[in-house]
């Protein structure tokens, strides 16, 4: 099941990604593993949780496409803490995107936790998850 | 109490009562009782109170200055001092005694005996004073003397009657009323709410007003009165006024009584700009200032109070050369006003200011004509009759007409011998004139009211020859007997619903007492009496001494002997027509059977007054044996120096006015008697011989003389010549300034109008346009825009996702296209 429901999303991703490379000033494939691929990771995350988001209609793999989301964010923020990227003698710990990721983490437990009641009110009131059967927000 | 202090609290309380009974009247009129009932209960019971008041007053004053006989032979001095009842102590300076709020102070003048040379008894002062500042001084104050009193018992006792009387003559007012004399446009007749308390309410303002004029302490407020009882007269007149005769009547009556007043303001001027007040008697300001009065200034007692042009009038007419005066003495103020002083006695001497005086007392004549109904102005009163019977008794006849007989007798002292000759002349034609029309009159009322003018007629030329006792006890009398006269008719018409003395005849069998009493006031108003008894009903004294001062009069000025053939003339007449009028009304046979049907005594509530009024008008001459009667005491209040002989010539050649005394001379007296009988019982008998006895046709003397029946009939033409000669102008002259007003001045207000509309509406289309229309239009786009929006917000989660997705992206593009520089960076 959720291998039927990620495995589209990350092909789509990967190819979106895949179809950057260009973009960049080197190739990541030749380059031996730095911050780039570790961002490059991270972008695949959070594609793939945006198709996510955006393609399912079931409440929960919304809610799942969230996670990735918050997920390729936390791999961006522990990849920028990489020590190579500090300057030198800076007063700190060197901590601050792992502190930051914790906080996502945590603050992402809370949001499904909120997310998850309002998707069971969802479902009492339209006894479905579909988000498409439910427009109430409509302006 | 002292009578100086006991007198205005007595009158002025009586003169207040009426008041009260109006102000409550007004605000409760209609609540009181069922349909405004309790109304005549409240007016009677204020004039019932103002009668017992001034009852009490006329006891009082009885009893501190008996009444007793005139004395014949006096001239001056022999009387002087005699009569120790008058010489109180507390004279002339009693007005430091008085601390009261209410009298800021009060005179009392004590003559120094009963005689005719010396002055009045007469009690002065001022309740309230309006203003006081320089020679202006306006007071609310009192006058009595003896004339006050009985004219206030006199009043109130008549009042009182016909409060009575109107309180059954009114009973329709009750009621719904249907007014069978106005034709409304769909040929009905109108139907109106009974307005009952309403004739009470006008009453008893009209009694207020009247004492007013009565006890009023200064001219100035006898005018404020005067002009009082003209509107109550226009409400009573006008009481039916949806009929278009009553509205007009009343119309007619105030513009005419307008009229005469005009000339009684230039009278006032004229006294007012010279002399610099209008009290009667002397007073004192509140700047302790002794000011004297009107009588003392033409009148001085230092003088022996003979008539001569007062200084103010004197220095007012010779205005120029005081200025000369004051101009030569430039240098040195004071001696040029001493010498000012010094000359007003040689300028009087030279004449200067009676012509001021004789204007003066002319002009306040004036107003007497238009509310006596004198010549020329009385056109209004017979007009005047369309009021209810009530208030042809009382206004009409005995009071409000009588006002002006009384204000010229109160006024006495001021008017000059010429004066009093135009007085006695406008006398004489009008009591001609009314007398004549009066001869063919068929309407009761009309009968009664041309009688009215003809004896105002009387009382003028009695005071006008110098009879100022006549005149003024013609008044009282003629007062109770017009005012029977007048509620009998009233009682006749009551029973049958008609003016028209044509249609009655025969009424003595079913009203017993209306034809008794109305007996008793023909023969009081010709003055039945027996001339060598001297005794009669109250007429015959009073139109006796008219007789005898018209005769003496006449004696002393062949040249105006006239006043006296009108004097007899006119009594004739008054016997014909009045008997005519009884003849008609209660003797022979029904005329009309509908009519007579009908009739049927009034109710006693009616017949009660009448009883009352008809007892008094044949006891109100008399004098007792001790002297006490009405003559002698007005005889009391007779004002200093008028008993005496006068010169005159100014207007006319010389003539003298008699001494009113004179004319009690046995001679004088006897002849003057003997022609009021012979001219009375001349006129019955003629109007017995036309209209009971039948030897004589009416019909046929009225075809005899035709023109002059006509002219008679039709009121000699004095309402169509002053149609023409005043009414017909002043409309067209109204009209002229209406069409003016219309077709001009409306017009050029109208054309403003149009323009400033125009130019408003040209401003209400920028505005709507422009200024609203930027306001909406940024309203409307912001709404449709909103409209618009709202169609991206669907509701649709995985949409705004996608929004969210695609927006990023598309700034991430935007952001690398436009930025491009910074991420080669």
């Amino acid at each position: 099941m959720m291998g039927l429901v990620l495995a589209p999303a990350m092909v789509a991703s990967l190819a979106t990604c895949l179809a950057t490379v260009p973009l960049f000033a080197v190739n990541p494939f030749t380059e031996p593993v730095g911050v780039v691929h570790y961002l490059f990771v991270g972008a695949v995350l959070f594609t793939a949780g945006i198709a996510c988001m955006t393609l399912k209609r079931n409440a929960l793999g919304i809610l799942m496409g969230i996670e990735l989301v918050l997920n390729g964010a936390n791999i961006n923020f522990v990849a920028f803490a990489s020590p190579y990227l500090r300057a030198e003698g800076a007063p700190t710990l060197g901590l601050d995107g792992q502190v930051v990721a914790l906080f996502v983490i945590l603050l992402a437990a809370a949001e499904a936790a909120v997310a998850l009641a309002i998707t069971l009110n969802f479902y009492n009131n339209h006894a479905t998850v579909d988000v498409d059967r439910a427009d109430d927000l409509k302006g | 109490m002292d009578l100086e202090s006991l007198l205005p609290t007595l009158l002025g309380l009586a003169w207040l009562l009426p008041l009260v009974s109006f102000a409550v009247i007004l605000f409760a009129g209609p609540r009181l009782g069922d349909h405004g009932k309790g109304a005549a209960g409240v007016a009677t019971a204020a004039i019932v109170g103002s009668f017992v008041l001034s009852l009490l007053a006329f006891i009082s004053w009885v009893a501190q200055h008996p009444v007793h006989a005139v004395a014949h032979d006096d001239h001056g001095g022999a009387h002087a001092s005699a009569d120790g009842a008058h010489g109180s102590p507390a004279s002339h300076d009693s007005a430091s005694s008085h601390d009261s709020q209410g009298s800021e102070s009060a005179h009392r003048t004590v003559d120094e005996g009963a005689g005719h040379a010396g002055q009045p008894v007469s009690y002065s002062g001022d309740w309230y004073t309006l203003y006081e500042g320089g020679r202006l001084r306006l007071t609310i104050g009192w006058y009595v003397d003896a004339l006050t009193v009985l004219m206030f018992v006199m009043i109130t006792f008549i009042a009182t009657c016909i409060h009575v009387y109107a309180s059954g003559y009114m009973h329709d007012e009750l009621h719904d009323i249907t007014d069978h004399e106005v034709h409304l446009a769909d040929g009905s007749h109108l139907h109106r709410p009974g307005r009952f308390h309403r004739f009470f309410q006008a009453l008893s303002l009209f009694c207020f007003s009247m004492l007013g004029i009565v006890i009023a302490g200064n001219l100035a407020m006898v005018f404020i009165f005067w002009e009082l009882v003209g509107i109550c007269s226009w409400f009573l007149i006008g009481f039916y006024y949806e009929r278009k005769s009553a509205s007009n009547a009343a119309n007619k009556a105030f513009i005419v009584n307008r009229i005469g007043d005009f000339g009684m303001l230039i009278g006032l001027m004229a006294l007012w700009g010279a002399l610099g007040t209008l009290h009667f008697a002397d007073s004192t300001g509140l700047d302790g200032h002794a000011r004297p009065g009107l009588f003392s200034l033409v009148r001085p007692p230092v003088a022996r109070h003979a008539q001569l042009v007062p200084d103010g009038m004197v220095k007012f007419a010779a205005a120029e050369k005081v200025a000369e005066v004051l101009r030569s003495h430039a240098d040195d103020p004071r001696a040029g006003v001493e010498q000012v002083e010094a000359k007003v006695e040689d300028w009087r001497r030279e004449g200067y200011g009676k012509w001021l005086l004789l204007v003066a007392g002319l002009g306040i004549f004036c107003g007497c004509i238009g509310k006596s109904a004198q010549f020329p102005l009385f056109v209004w009163l017979p007009d005047a009759m369309e009021g209810p019977t009530p208030v042809s008794a009382l206004v009409h006849s005995a009071t409000m007409v009588a006002a002006g007989v009384y204000l010229v007798g109160r006024f006495y002292p001021v008017l000059t011998p010429d004066a009093l000759l135009v007085i006695a002349y406008v006398g004489a034609i009008t009591l001609f004139i009314a007398a004549t029309i009066a001869l063919v009159a068929n309407d009761i009322k009309r009968v009664l009211a041309y009688s009215t003018v003809s004896q105002l007629g009387y009382m003028m030329l009695a005071l006008g020859v110098g009879g100022w006792l006549a005149g003024l006890f013609h008044l009282v009398t003629h007062a109770f007997f017009k005012s029977l006269l007048f509620l009998c008719s009233g009682s006749v018409i009551h029973a049958c619903h008609t003016n028209d003395m044509r249609k009655m005849g025969g009424l003595a069998k079913v009203m017993p007492w209306t034809s008794g009493t109305m007996l008793v006031g023909c023969l009081a108003i010709i003055g039945a009496g027996v001339p060598f008894l001297d005794i009669g009903l109250s007429g015959y004294y009073s139109k006796d001494s008219i007789l005898a001062q018209a005769l003496l009069f006449a004696r002393e000025n062949p040249s105006h002997s006239i006043l006296f053939y009108a004097v007899a003339g006119g009594a004739m007449l008054t016997a014909f027509y009045m008997f005519r009028l009884w003849f008609m009304t209660f003797a022979g046979q029904p005329r009309d059977h509908h009519v007579h049907e009908h009739a049927h005594e009034s109710p006693p509530v009616m017949v009660y007054p009448l009883v009352a009024l008809s007892v008094l008008a044949v006891v109100a001459g008399w004098t007792l044996p001790g002297g006490f009667g009405i003559a002698n005491m007005i005889d009391q209040a007779r004002p200093a120096g008028t008993g005496g002989t006068e010169l005159g010539g100014l207007l006319f050649r010389a003539f003298t006015v008699p001494a009113e005394h004179a004319s009690h001379a046995h001679n004088i007296h006897v002849t003057a008697s003997l022609t009021a009988f012979a001219t009375a019982a001349s006129g019955v008998l003629l109007a017995a011989a036309m209209y009971v006895w039948r030897v004589i046709s009416p019909a046929a003397v009225a075809a005899a003389a035709k023109p002059l029946y006509t002219f008679l009939a039709n009121r000699w033409y004095f309402d169509e010549i002053y149609r023409f000669l005043f009414v017909l102008p002043v409309l067209g002259m109204s009209r002229l300034v209406s069409a003016t007003d219309t077709g001009v001045i409306d017009k050029f207000i109208e054309g403003l109008a149009w323009g400033a509309k125009q130019v408003a509406g040209f401003d209400a289309w920028l505005d709507r346009t422009f200024i609203d229309g930027f306001v909406n239009g940024t309203a409307n786009a912001t709404w449709h825009a909103g409209l618009e929006l709202k169609k991206l917000q669907t509701g649709q989660l995985r949409q705004y996702v996608m929004f969210i997705a695609l927006g990023t992206v598309a700034i991430f593009v935007l952001a690398g296209l436009l930025l491009h520089s910074s991420f080669a960076g």
